[in-house]
């Protein structure tokens, strides 16, 4: 593929206007649209939906049934949504197109003030996406904390067992929607294009679109508490769905919410990753990281879509009363489980595959080598994200769907190992005789190995349908994914926050906080999760509030544990409030010697990230040769490439050298 | 793997790390595996108070003989890695050998290897589910895997927010909600719901099934051992979901029959009251709590068997109409 060189006319710049270009007039910033005027247009459009709802669906008969009227709910959380969107500006450029005016031009921002902003710098939404992970995170683990809580006696009840479910819910729809853009929000929004030398992102509206439907999405399902909370857990199974009460509508409006950005996420990565490549950046130059996002990308944009589907069957369910999912009229409650889980499964991948690529981009640095079996490790990323859509049964294995295709949903769940068998191989390999550097991230890195081994091996007994028989649906499958995703994406996430922070935010953590919040975080973490996989095994099912007498010393400890958990995430905050804000010291521009291409630009990252389109001349991955190339030409005018071949062996295999510049691919184009 | 000095510690001979890591690996997997074996596994869950209990528990442990080795060889690899070539900051990185980006004979065994025993998991958990008529779990509908007993006494289990009752149409479709069954007999569970998804799960009998609302989900078990057993719902139902669950009990074949007879007799009246037996009820549209009627598919029919016998009884309850 020859990739064009040509100084990309008016896309080069965020928001496609050229900095300093046109003469824009100045107003106020509190004048404009922020934050704050998105929360009144939000406030305005709930209370709009909220009557137009109540003014012609007073009298349906489920209003009667439950004393809330599902049909204002919907419209309330939409309208607010839309209005947030209006208010915040992310409509304004969509409608000046559609009434076909001009849109006013962006202006590049300096203040803090862009930070409430619809920014459409990549590195200001990712700062963005970095504290509205740190807020959904830390709000699902106050509700996780509720939740053990209530575990700490099988008699004594701290909560009804009304509220408590409702806890429980809460807790996982956070923490999923939470973790579809723990990374792929905040690490990837700021490293991808630095990391494949572009200016930025394909899209950078519809970047800032999905961080601000996620805020959307955040508020929306909170709005789940005051309307009584929803009694379904994460997996909204119908016909509970259509039976419960108003908070069920925020669960399905806030999925649809988050959805429609993890969709628009999905292809902007993917486009990005495809087009946006600078010269040289071959696919196997490509970052094992952004390999991993190319994988999660397809999953975002393919298994997403049936997710929003299944939740407007929900919403027409509950307010049109459609029959989707109602037996009795017609409809299957086998329908749910099956779009649910076609989306759900690929979504758990959506979860581990980034921490995968987090993981090996850190792994090299602190070890000083190459990655070991580059192209194996990329190849099991894609194998899990293809395999990652035939598996979704195995979560209906004892629902009596399909009985006898249970060998072959087994046969593909367990073929997963395999390409999950080859990160382990990569990491194993990079480790071998290497020099190993124990900072921040490298622990946290090897922490994920260890945690995902435990919680890979555990999926293999849920995947053996007679052992299934026993572990479905109890607690050892609570254990089974909170290794998975905790154990992995979060450690992950962590684990790439200390690395990256230095050049996101130009300071550096402090060493000594961030050592007890990886050690506490890492043994509590343990302490906290294992014993339910013996809770589980001994017979607790999951989200009940009640169980054997004999089983309350494990939980106790698990929920002692889980307190000093959640203060390993105090001593995070501390860190970060100290580090970053308060007593903040400058990060040198390079503090890990890493040869990755997001460190070789200077701190702070320019407004462009890069002067010039840099030119690859390498894999990141050289450690360990004196005189490998550099990983790129940072310095050369990409418009006097054409000309040069560029210098040593690193060049011969890229596609720019000498080529003319094309538009498109081979003349594909004369249909 | 051939030695190469990797330029990190330079005194004496390098020595073989690979061969160490083998030994290591191999005797402490020889001294775990059997002491989990034997020490453990009888006492893993869930017993063996039924066949598909004893099923569980000995894929169970299979399923951990192979796992442990997993884990202790990728845990010994990663201590012996960490603890031999960690370094502080500073001093030359090591040096690149041809095999440090990819080296093709491991790559190939490590993916031989994974392929092999997920292949081999695969067939053993296929036979370990086909062979005993599906292991415990749910069938659905339609059993294709059913049990080669010729009498079966098939339980309904009917779930609803937030209790489990048990009808047992072989005595007059009487209902109760304390599970009776009896020992050294096949059971089929016929598990439906009347209003959102449950799961049955009797735990000490190794068997799980949802209860869809509408539909008939059968599971086989054979039992074995007189016992008390734990039924609880394991699939979220609402707010009591954490309270819903009751007992049961494997009592001997003379004493089941003892309790079934005097139980209908003296149930005969409400008996009469609750709607005909079906395999499945249309719960009320009002949703939970409401009364039930039959959406009748197939009337209950005392003759009906499993397995070998299935096909003759069929054709012999043709001729005889």
């Amino acid at each position: 593929m020859a990739i064009s060189t040509h100084e990309p006319v008016g896309v080069g710049h965020p928001g496609g206007m050229p900095p300093g270009g046109a003469a824009v007039r100045r107003r106020s910033a509190w004048l404009g649209q922020h934050m704050g005027t998105a929360a009144l247009a939000a406030v305005i459009g709930y209370t709009i939906g909220h009557y137009v709802g109540n003014s012609f669906a007073n009298g349906y008969e489920n209003v009667a049934a439950n004393g809330q009227n599902d049909v204002s709910n919907v419209l309330a959380l939409t309208f607010a949504v839309v209005g947030w969107l209006l208010g915040s500006g992310a409509l304004n450029y969509p409608i000046a197109k559609l009434v076909g005016r001009e849109p006013a031009p962006e202006i590049e921002e300096k203040g803090v003030g862009r930070f409430f902003r619809y920014s459409l710098d990549h590195k200001v939404v990712a700062m963005q996406y970095v504290i509205a992970v740190l807020l959904f995170l830390f709000t699902g683990g106050l509700l996780a904390m509720a939740v053990r809580t209530e575990l700490l006696s099988p008699t004594t009840h701290y909560f009804g067992p009304g509220t408590y479910i409702a806890l429980v819910s809460e807790h996982g729809t956070m923490m999923m929607m939470m973790a579809t853009s723990v990374i792929t929000g905040p690490i990837a929004g700021w490293l991808l294009p630095l990391m494949i030398g572009s200016r930025r992102m394909a899209f950078p509206r519809v970047e800032a679109f999905s961080l601000w439907t996620f805020i959307a999405g955040y508020m929306v399902i909170l709005t789940a508490l005051p309307y009584g909370g929803f009694p379904t857990g994460w997996t909204g199974y119908a016909p509970l769905q259509t039976q419960a009460s108003g908070g069920m509508d925020s669960y399905l409006v806030g999925f649809i919410v988050v959805g429609s950005g993890m969709i628009a996420a999905g292809f902007n990565i993917a486009v990005t990753i495809i087009n946006y490549r600078a010269p040289g950046m071959t696919w196997s130059r490509l970052p094992i990281f952004v390999w991993s996002l190319l994988a999660v990308a397809s999953l975002l944009a393919l298994a997403t879509p049936t997710l929003a589907t299944g939740c407007l069957f929900g919403i027409l369910d509950r307010t049109a009363q459609t029959s989707f999912f109602v037996d009795e009229h017609g409809g299957s409650s086998f329908l749910w489980e099956n779009l649910f889980w076609f989306f759900g499964h690929p979504e758990v991948y959506i979860m581990a595959l980034p921490g995968f690529g987090i993981v090996g981009e850190i792994l090299p640095v602190f070890t000083r080598k190459p990655l070991f079996g580059y192209r194996v490790g990329a190849a099991g990323m894609l194998g899990v994200a293809l395999l990652s859509f035939f598996v979704w049964q195995h979560h209906l294995f004892q629902s009596g769907i399909n009985p006898d295709m249970r060998p072959l949903f087994m046969l593909t769940t367990e073929l997963i190992s395999i390409p999950t068998g080859f990160i382990y191989l990569t990491a194993m390999g990079t480790l071998w005789k290497s020099k190993i550097r124990f900072e921040v991230p490298m622990l946290f890195a090897l922490a994920l190995y260890f945690n995902f081994l435990l919680g890979g091996i555990s999926g293999v007994y849920l995947s053996d349908v007679p052992v299934n028989v026993t572990v479905h649906g109890s607690f050892f499958v609570m254990a089974h994914f909170h290794y998975t995703i905790m154990g992995g994406l979060i450690f992950a996430f962590f684990g790439g926050l200390y690395f990256w922070l230095p050049k996101m935010t130009g300071k550096v953590m402090n060493k000594k906080l961030s050592l007890i919040h990886f050690w506490m975080m890492f043994i509590f973490f343990n302490a906290t999760f294992f014993p339910l996989f013996i809770v589980g095994l001994l017979g607790q099912p999951r989200r009940v509030f009640e169980y054997a007498q004999r089983l309350q010393g494990l939980n106790d400890f698990s929920t002692i544990s889980a307190y000093l958990l959640a203060s390993s995430f105090i001593v995070f905050t501390i860190n970060f409030a100290w580090s970053i804000f308060i007593d903040p010291k400058p990060a040198p521009s390079n503090p890990w010697d890493s040869l990755g291409l997001e460190w070789q630009v200077p701190t702070p990252v320019p407004f462009n990230n890069f002067e010039r389109i840099p030119l690859i001349l390498a894999d990141p991955y050289h450690y360990g040769e004196p005189t490998h190339t550099p990983v790129a030409d940072l310095g050369v005018p990409a418009m006097a490439l054409a000309g040069g071949g560029g210098g040593g062996g690193g060049v011969s295999g890229g596609p720019v050298a000498g080529a003319p510049i094309v538009d498109g691919e081979g003349g594909a184009s004369d249909v | 793997m051939p030695v190469q000095d990797a330029g990190v510690r330079t005194s004496g001979a390098e020595p073989r790390h690979g061969r160490r890591i083998v030994v290591m690996w191999a005797i402490a997997s020889a001294i775990v595996d059997p002491l989990f074996y034997l020490l453990a596994g009888p006492h893993m869950p869930p017993g063996d108070m039924t066949s598909s209990a004893a099923g569980a528990q000995f894929d169970f442990n299979v399923l951990t003989m192979a796992a442990l080795p997993v884990i202790i060889g990728v845990c010994i690899y990663g201590a012996y890695t960490l603890f031999t070539w960690r370094a502080s900051r500073g001093g030359p990185d090591p040096v690149m050998t041809p095999t440090s980006r990819s080296n093709i004979r491991i790559q190939t065994a490590w993916i031989g290897t994974t392929t092999v025993v997920v292949l081999s998991a695969f067939v053993f958990g296929t036979v370990e589910l086909v062979v005993p008529a599906g292991a415990g779990g749910a069938e659905g509908p339609q059993p294709i895997w059913t049990p080669t007993s010729k009498t079966v006494l098939p339980v309904q289990v009917i779930g609803q927010q937030w209790k489990f009752t048990y009808r047992y149409p072989t005595y007059g479709g009487f209902e109760t909600d304390k599970l009776v069954i009896p020992d050294n007999t096949t059971i089929a569970f016929h598990v439906t719901s009347l209003d959102v998804i449950h799961d049955f799960w009797a735990y000490q009998l190794g068997v799980k099934a949802d209860a869809n609302p509408g539909t008939d989900n059968v599971a086989f078990t054979t039992t074995r051992a007189l016992g008390k057993v734990t039924v609880r719902c394991d699939e979220l139902c609402g707010i009591w979901h954490g309270a819903m669950y009751n007992y049961g009990e494997v009592v001997p074949k003379a004493q089941f029959q003892q309790w079934a007879t005097s139980t209908e007799a003296s149930l005969v009246a409400a008996t009469k009251l609750l709607p005909p037996f079906a395999w499945s009820y249309t719960p009320s549209a009002n949703g939970a709590g409401g009364s039930y009627y039959p959406d009748n598919v197939d009337a209950f029919s005392k003759t009906e068997v499993y397995g070998a016998g299935a096909v003759s009884a069929k054709a012999a309850a043709q001729k005889s109409s």
